[in-house]
């Protein structure tokens, strides 16, 4: 793919992001699902800055995502009704988390990596689901609303207008993909993908290879913490199931749906298993079998993902 | 006090002796074939069902002895046509696959044999306490402990002792001079998974006694084997089972001073046992990529 039609295809993603509100009701859609669809990408897009340009797989993203939920809502609901005071708050605790979890384990690879980060998820999953009396266990958390943001000049009403609030969302997502698309052209970036290619050769050129995975992994929950707390304040709910390695898995198949090789797939993606869960979910009680069968077939049929088929033609 | 510490050890010890019968199957299979096999609770599930089912017909031994065997058979059929076409591709593949069938498994049972628990018959001389002090230590307890003994006796035996034992061991070191030498690497992989599920089904039947049967019975027990194995050391069998008991007893005593970090403890033990030996406790460096 050349480069004048890699930016045809950023200005196609932006115009349709833009334009959601207006082409998803006439398709049937509803706002929401636009809102969540933008939400889920960041985290599938997140997840992929370190399984697709890093080369680790990491299969306890929820868990960050969960964290920065449950630290958005408790900070409206018992602190103060600030949203955008939530978001950060969330965003710190689960980069905190990040920090502590990515310094034990980066040391590890492959298998190992993956098994010992669905490990960790499930610690935080446990304690949102026992800790009844702050975090609602099993219930989740209930009882707050994301509130209107006050930025002096203009007041958003978020908490009643969806489309504004679709609007900041996309606001934040902007902001975080172009924090990592400036970040995977940079020096590190381009240190991620060497390492991908070839860790043995990275090392020998000199490059703290640990380190390095440690702060891409880091990078990587940062955003997907504010894709959590963003989620949170969408739904105005939180609960456990947030924070489960179900999550963590629909995280990897968006990645990998879309294409992991790809900046875009994962938005890809998320926009088509969101679509996809959202119309099986309402139509049979079994829908848990049809994602499943969802998962397997795409691992055995579809292992590169749209638009690694679609770059394929293109650019045989 | 005495007692009741007595009392959550033992319970720790059983508790333990599962997530070792569960995390030894999928230590196996990870070790010769670089799986992880997030099914594997669904296996456990499917055999405590299947025993359930063919109870009436076989009485408690025969579905005791069948149960597990026709897992193993669903197994051996999921590996040739699933999982067989993802060797040699990045883990992450078969990781998903096997999530896909978690979530299967896990609704197919519920759609079979319904959502709500069903309660496992035990023969009733079996469920007579051994001891008014010690009320807590019934026979089907006993039992349990002594039957896992014995198949993980089993298990160590047939990895020493026998052909395919020593070729799984040999495989899991070095698989590509396994082939080489002549042995029939497709077939060993095959028939590893298959002991594997084996294990997971012998689990699920035991578990079924103890704890009843309910669709999600598998996914609460897969967790704590991840971090059996993760604390015994990735690649080593007398690793994963010694991990499977440390956290079956630490969870067991904290229960007594502390019950809601009962789950929690044993992720910490892994926080701890990463720090100091980021390899698990038996592992060694450089067994497994």
């Amino acid at each position: 793919m050349n480069a004048l039609n890699r930016r045809n295809a950023n200005v196609l993603i932006w115009l349709l992001l833009l334009t959601m509100p207006f082409w998803m009701i006439a398709l049937g859609g509803y706002i929401q699902l636009g809102t969540q669809v933008v939400i889920l990408a960041l985290a599938a897009m997140s997840l992929n800055f370190l399984l697709g340009f890093t080369g680790t797989l990491s299969f306890g993203h929820a868990a960050y995502f969960g964290l920065a939920a449950y630290g958005a809502a408790m900070t409206i609901k018992y602190l103060t009704p600030n949203t955008l005071l939530a978001i950060l708050v969330g965003v710190c605790v689960g980069t905190a988390a990040a920090i502590v979890v990515g310094g034990l384990i980066r040391k590890l690879r492959g298998v190992y990596f993956a098994m010992v980060t669905i490990a960790f998820g499930q610690v935080f999953y446990f304690i949102a689901f026992r800790w009844n009396t702050v975090t609602g266990g099993d219930d989740g958390l209930t009882g707050w609303t994301r509130q209107a943001i006050d930025l002096g000049v203009v007041k958003l009403d978020i908490e009643h207008n969806g489309e504004l609030f679709y609007y900041v969302t996309l606001a934040f997502f902007a902001l975080g993909t172009g924090i990592m698309a400036v970040l995977l052209r940079s020096p590190f970036g381009r240190t991620l993908l060497a390492i991908r290619e070839n860790e043995r050769r990275a090392r020998f050129l000199g490059i703290p290879v640990e380190r390095h995975i440690w702060l891409s992994f880091v990078i990587s929950c940062v955003f997907v913490s504010l894709a959590g707390a963003l989620f949170a304040l969408l739904n105005n709910f939180v609960d456990p199931r947030f924070l489960r390695w179900d999550q963590s898995g629909n995280f990897v198949i968006m990645a990998v749906l879309g294409g992991m090789r790809s900046f875009w797939g994962p938005l890809v993606g998320a926009a088509i298993f969101v679509v996809l869960q959202d119309y099986i979910s309402s139509q049979t009680e079994n829908w848990q079998s049809f994602i499943g069968l969802f998962f397997v077939l795409i691992v055995l049929f579809f292992p590169r993902g749209v638009l690694g088929i679609i770059r394929r033609r293109v650019a045989p | 006090m005495t007692q009741l510490l007595l009392f959550d050890v033992f319970n720790g010890l059983i508790v333990g002796a599962f997530y070792a019968l569960m995390a030894l199957g999928l230590s196996l299979i990870l070790n010769l074939s670089g799986v992880i096999n997030f099914a594997h609770g669904g296996f456990l599930a499917i055999g405590a069902y299947l025993a359930f089912t063919l109870m009436p017909y076989l009485g408690f031994w025969g579905a005791l002895l069948v149960a597990p065997i026709l897992t193993a058979g669903i197994g051996l059929v999921v590996e040739r046509f699933l999982i067989r076409p993802l060797y040699g591709r990045d883990p992450l593949y078969s990781l998903l696959l096997t999530f896909g069938l978690a979530y299967i498994f896990e609704d197919g049972t519920r759609f079979i044999w319904g959502a709500q628990s069903v309660p496992y018959q035990v023969p009733g001389w079996l469920m007579q306490p051994l001891s008014t002090q010690y009320f807590f230590l019934t026979g089907y307890r006993l039992f349990m402990m002594i039957l896992v003994c014995v198949a993980v006796g089993g298990l160590f035996l047939i990895l020493t002792r026998t052909r395919l034992g020593v070729r799984i061991r040999a495989g899991t070191l070095d698989l590509d001079t396994v082939s080489v030498l002549g042995v029939n690497v497709r077939l060993l992989r095959n028939l590893n998974f298959g002991l594997g599920i084996y294990l997971a089904g012998l689990a699920g039947v035991l578990a079924a006694g103890m704890l009843g049967l309910s669709p999600t019975i598998g996914t609460s027990l897969i967790m704590p084997s991840f971090v059996a194995i993760i604390v015994g050391g990735l690649g080593s069998l007398p690793g994963t089972l010694l991990g499977g008991l440390l956290i079956g007893v630490a969870s067991g005593i904290t229960t007594v001073f502390y019950p809601s970090a009962t789950e929690a403890v044993m992720y910490v033990m892994m926080g701890a046992v990463l720090l100091v030996r980021p390899r698990g406790l038996l592992g060694e460096e450089g067994r497994i990529q």
